[in-house]
């Protein structure tokens, strides 16, 4: 199984959280992160939005994340599944699930995941305002 | 030597195409591929560069059939 994927579709959390659980044992702390697309951004209210990535640089820094991740925290399984093209908004464009021995792990590896996916992964994203305009938004908006 | 230059977002758009193929001189560097470009300077910066999918600096030396990508600011998440 893939554990880290890009997907043109919209992102099923039960599915993937049921991907996650057979993949689990018996790890006794799991941590779901979903990151939604956001109706309004920078004091505007927000349409549409679009993203784009370099798919095959993408998939190979999100395991690069993954590997360091399981470097750092042992015997923890991660998902991180990022969503490209249009995403309607309230949809997830990010799905981060880690399970691990304890809660402290989990949460620590769920965090430093999707802020290194944010800092490192060659995806970019296109806002669409009610006004009419449009802008590629920067890391930290 | 032949490289193959990608372009992302913003970059794309201004350039109206995604990829171009530059002629380069042997022992080019990454920071060398600037002056081939259909986006004048002050449209491409900040900009972080992968050659075959692995950040490299400007500095890097670039080998015949080398893809390069042109990264702006990324906003995944």
């Amino acid at each position: 199984m893939t554990m880290v994927r890009l997907t043109g579709q919209a992102i099923d959390s039960g599915a993937l959280h049921r991907e996650l659980l057979e993949e689990s044992g018996s790890l006794g702390g799991i941590v779901l992160f979903e990151g939604r697309v956001r109706d309004h951004s920078r004091g505007k209210a927000v349409t549409s939005l679009l993203y784009e990535c370099y798919q095959p640089m993408a998939l190979k820094v999100m395991e690069e994340i993954r590997q360091e991740a399981l470097a750092k925290w042992k015997g923890v399984r991660i998902m991180a599944v990022h969503r490209y093209g249009p995403v309607p908004l309230g949809e997830a464009a990010v799905w981060i699930g880690v399970a691990a021995p304890h809660r402290d792990e989990a949460f620590q590896a769920c965090r430093f995941t999707i802020g290194e996916i944010k800092g490192r992964v060659p995806i970019w994203k296109k806002e669409e305002y009610a006004d009419g305009t449009r802008a590629w938004v920067h890391q930290g908006c | 030597m032949k490289i193959r230059v990608l372009l992302f977002a913003g970059l794309r758009e201004k350039a109206g195409k995604a990829e171009i193929v530059l002629d380069l001189a042997e022992g080019s560097r990454v920071a060398d591929l600037k002056a081939g470009l259909p986006v004048e300077e002050g449209s491409w910066r900040p900009l972080a560069f992968a050659v075959n999918q692995a950040y490299v600096t400007a500095e890097t030396r670039l080998r015949d059939g080398d893809e390069v990508a042109l990264i702006p600011p990324v906003a995944g998440g």
